[in-house]
């Protein structure tokens, strides 16, 4: 019974936070390599891929919790996840390790937090060292569709 | 819902349909009894089976009709009444059916008011001698039911999906092989790539479904119709069995049944007017389906009071959609179009059939999506006819692919008129007005916008059209041009959808995976015309549409026709051009009397028929071997034509097979073969040797020169012998005078003696049927390809397919060693 309050993450770094997707989630972690870029799209959009055969759509993480680009030369990598069917690519800093961590120890989304980061967090576990930004993957797929503009 | 119930309603609905159709039908021929046995059989089926799965309410009603149709059976009249109310009733039980596949229960309610009337129906007409129960009938067993099974749509899916993945990884190896030497891999690589191919064509022949599924319900919709308006209607269909891919028959089904409401509504007259016509009371509406090249083509056409051109002017100018001045200036063949124009409607009353505010324009939107296309003919007094046509599927496409600063994109072939380059000389020139541009081509004014500036509208960049290629595409009618960088090649491509995130990024319809694995987006023609902000208004006034497509055994070629050495235009096939270039004349080196370029990562020979440029931009036309290329110098590309080639074999000058007209001017068309061995001197004399250690040779037979001469250079660059016949005669001649053939290539159509007759003649004796055969040829309808297979035809490439074919020659087979 002591696993049905527990609950395993996957950790990612973006920026300088670490945050976990809930493993159920996570279909599999890749290098994002030779996208295609996809023009008039939204700007968290950081292309298509093809991996093994599959679509993939990227999301570009950093876009998407308003943060500074990556450096041009750092390699990023993708955590594969899927919504009705259809495949997409977190793009993130660097993939972590998972993490099984006590529900109990989850509180919800800091009143003070960043509205763009609110928007797709689902509460913060109070870990020893540090906090876990969990991050709701069905949040962070609803890419405004009328962010043509940025 | 359980396995048991789900069978149940997909049967049950199945025998609806077909219920509908045959009682139409049996009212208007009471007397036939085949046609009231079936009914009563399927009315009694559905009774049979409500009861056994435990639906009363279903049983109740579907008792009370089969009493009345027992009546009919046992000879009592058959009145319209009867058969409306058999038809209510059908109506009742679909309704429930419904209700069941949500709920998975028979909803609540009360049947009696039917199951009365029923009744009273039956009393009524009852004979004093029986009221004795039907008698249960015996389901058929036909031999058919072993030969079939039903399958979940989702595993047919899914096995499309699969296949379009083994398509794609299947076109990642063979752009691997391109670049190795291995004969052992590429050996079973071709025979992958056969399977693949054959795999995809059958997976894709499970997704047809015919086309009478979409109209099932037309008879019956039609004679309530006819009921209601007081018209006497009477639908024919024709080619109910054409089949077609499920997704397009969903698109299409509505747009059907909405025009067939509207010629039942607006087209046929009432029988009065139709007399005072000198036309028989009765009215008829057509619906005819037939397959044409990779086209179904459905013809919907009644003998009712045509358009009325006067009314459809005067309504499109009431309407604000033409001016009066342009009205008066269309003929009536446009004047007609104007009925799929947004917002279009003549309909003086709205009547409770159509008038509903959905017009021709929602019609041909849906036709539109799935690529296809509407016309329509009409005669005041003689009826209407729409043609619409379609591609028979959308999964695998043929596509243009262009480059546009370093991107790559695909063009569906089907949007594609043409492709010309883009210069400010007479033919076709760029031309500013204010700040836009059109395009000049012969006689018509294009709209004309670069890719670029469709991917990036807010900086109004200005941009120079003199460096690239126009993409002259026609969409439902409205042209347009659209200026690339690059014209690369064409391939099959499996479409695959965008995300939900990417969906209303409406200049792109899909993407796709090309063989070395890269992700490109496809274009969608439709999204480009709007994004030039073509209405649909304008251009289908200002230009006229393409011509009747041709007959389909004509053999369109396509050409690129450029100038080179001296003023008077040369072409060749596309089909035998890896790819164009204009690279920079500095780049060229010249040693030794010989050009050659750096050309992805190796040294590329180039070869001219008059002087290589020394500055400025030389645009080359590569041709590609396995890891080889050789470039030929010209001075312009002009264009690229797609034309039936009439070719005069006369050649009076080496490297010239002769003369054909091409966009009315006399044209060179070269031979490729003699330009290659300019660039590599060992060219063909590296693989002859081959092929004489090897003793591959290869038999082609056509009729038509031009083909033989072309095919030849081909198949000894792939490192065969080769010799021609005219003839399947002339064939069988030389096969009996020394039948150590690897192969032999045909062609279908020929005279006298076809490619089946000969493939059937050299099965048929024990000294050549081992022969393995390959058939080649530009019309693939399905029988054909049925027909070949049925002859002994190994393989079928489609003329112009140099790849599949050198792939299909090359699949080992036991009797290949036999014969080497």
């Amino acid at each position: 019974m002591l696993a049905q309050s527990d609950i395993e993450y996957v950790t990612v770094t973006v920026g300088a936070q670490t945050f976990g997707l809930p493993i159920g989630r996570v279909r599999d972690v890749f290098v994002p390599e030779r996208r295609t870029r996809v023009p008039l799209a939204p700007a968290e959009i950081a292309g298509l891929i093809n991996l093994r055969g599959r679509m993939v759509t990227l999301i570009d993480m950093r876009r998407r919790l308003d943060l500074a680009p990556l450096d041009p030369g750092a390699r990023p990598m993708a955590v594969g996840v899927e919504q009705r069917g259809e495949s997409y690519g977190l793009i993130v800093d660097a993939v972590g390790e998972v993490l099984q961590v006590s529900a109990e120890s989850r509180d919800p989304n800091p009143v003070n937090l960043d509205p763009c980061w609110s928007r797709v967090a689902a509460g913060v576990h109070r870990l020893d060292d540090r906090l876990l930004v969990v991050l709701d993957v069905d949040k962070v797929l609803d890419v405004k569709l009328d962010a043509l503009a940025a | 819902m359980d396995e048991l119930l789900r069978d149940f309603l997909t049967e049950t609905h199945e025998s609806l349909d077909v219920v509908d159709v045959e009682l139409v039908q049996f009212e208007r021929e009471p007397n036939n009894r085949e046609i009231l046995a079936k009914v009563f059989r399927l009315v009694h089926t559905i009774k049979g089976t409500c009861s056994f799965v435990g639906l009363p309410r279903l049983e109740a009603l579907a008792h009370a009709a089969e009493a009345v149709m027992g009546r009919f059976r046992d000879g009592m009249p058959v009145t319209a009444d009867a058969v409306s109310l058999i038809l209510s009733t059908i109506d009742r039980i679909k309704e429930i059916l419904e209700a069941i596949e949500h709920t998975a229960a028979e909803p609540a309610g009360a049947d009696e008011d039917l199951i009365g009337a029923l009744d009273r129906m039956a009393e009524g007409m009852l004979m004093p001698a029986a009221p004795k129960a039907a008698p249960a009938e015996r389901r058929d067993d036909s031999p058919l039911k072993a030969a079939t099974m039903r399958v979940q749509v989702d595993t047919i899916e899914h096995l499309m999906t699969m296949v379009s993945e083994l398509v794609l990884t299947r076109n990642q190896l063979l752009d691997i092989a391109r670049r190795h030497e291995d004969a052992e891999f590429k050996a079973s690589l071709a025979r992958l790539s056969h399977v693949t191919v054959e795999l995809q064509e059958r997976v894709m022949k499970t997704r047809m479904q015919p086309i009478g599924n979409a109209w099932s319900k037309l008879p019956r919709m039609v004679r309530d119709l006819a009921v209601e308006l007081g018209k006497e209607i009477d639908l024919e269909t024709h080619g109910s069995d054409t089949e077609l891919d499920r997704h397009v028959l969903e698109q299409i089904r509505d747009p059907l049944t909405h025009m067939v409401r509207n010629a039942a509504d607006h087209g046929i007259e009432a029988p009065a007017e139709r007399r005072a016509a000198g036309k028989p009371a009765r009215a008829t509406i057509w619906l005819r389906a037939f397959h044409e090249g990779g086209n179904i083509v459905i013809e919907l056409s009644d003998d009712g009071r045509g358009l009325n051109a006067e009314r459809i002017r005067a309504q499109a100018v009431a309407q604000g959609l033409v001016t009066e001045a342009e009205a008066e200036k269309l003929g009536d063949a446009q004047v007609h179009k104007l009925i799929f124009t947004r917002g279009f409607s003549t309909a003086t009353a709205v009547t409770s059939v159509s008038g509903r505010g959905v017009g021709m324009d929602v019609v041909q939107n849906n036709i539109d999506e799935i690529g296809g296309t509407i016309d329509v003919k009409t005669q005041r007094g003689r009826g209407t006819s729409f043609t619409i046509k379609i591609p028979l599927t959308l999964a695998i496409v043929s596509a243009l692919i262009v480059e546009c600063q370093g991107e790559r994109f695909a063009i569906p072939q089907l949007a594609v008129v043409e492709v010309v380059k883009s210069e400010t000389d007479a033919e076709h020139r760029v031309e500013p007005i204010h700040d836009t541009r059109v395009l000049r081509l012969r006689d018509k004014l294009l709209p004309l916008e670069s890719l670029r500036t469709l991917m990036q509208p807010a900086p109004l960049a200005p941009v120079d059209a003199e460096d690239g290629f126009i993409v002259v595409m026609d969409v439902g009618g409205r042209s347009f041009g659209i200026v690339v960088d690059q014209v690369l090649h064409t391939e099959e491509i499996v479409v695959k959808p965008l995300s939900a995130k990417l969906r209303h990024v409406g200049l792109f319809s899909g993407s796709t995976i090309l063989g070395d694995g890269s992700v490109i987006l496809i274009l969608d023609p439709n999204g480009a015309a709007a994004a030039i902000g073509l209405p649909l208004e304008t251009t289908s006034i200002t230009i006229e549409r393409a011509p009747e497509a041709k007959p389909e055994t004509e053999q369109l070629v396509s050409l690129i026709v450029f100038r080179a050495g001296s003023a008077e235009p040369k072409a060749v096939p596309v089909a035998l051009v890896t790819r164009l270039e204009v690279i920079d004349a500095g780049a060229i080196e010249h040693s030794g009397g010989r050009a050659v370029v750096q050309y992805r990562g190796g040294l590329m020979p180039l070869v001219s028929l008059g002087t290589i440029k020394r500055e400025g931009r030389q645009a080359l036309l590569v041709f590609m071997d396995r890891s080889r290329a050789v470039g030929l110098a010209v001075d312009k590309i002009v264009d690229i034509v797609e034309e039936r080639l009439d070719i005069k074999v006369a050649s009076r000058a080496p490297g010239v097979l002769g003369t054909a007209v091409l966009g009315g001017r006399a044209t060179e068309i070269l031979d490729i073969g003699h330009f290659l061995p300019q660039g590599f001197e060992d060219w063909f004399r590296r693989k002859d040797m081959r092929a004489e250690a090897l003793g591959r040779r290869v038999l082609i037979v056509d009729d038509s020169a031009f083909f033989r001469t072309m095919l030849v250079p081909v198949l000894q660059a792939a490192g065969y012998a080769v010799a021609t016949a005219t003839g399947g005669h002339e064939a069988l001649a030389m096969v009996q005078k020394d039948g150590r053939f690897t192969a032999i290539v045909s062609d279908i159509e020929m005279p006298e003696m076809n490619g089946f007759e000969l493939a059937e003649t050299l099965k048929g004796n024990p000294r050549t049927a081992h022969i393995p055969l390959i058939a080649l040829s530009s019309f693939d309808a399905p029988a054909t390809l049925a027909r070949a297979r049925e002859a002994g035809f190994g393989a079928f490439i489609a003329k112009f397919d140099r790849e599949r074919l050198i792939a299909a020659l090359s699949e080992p087979a036991p009797d290949w060693v036999e014969a080497a």
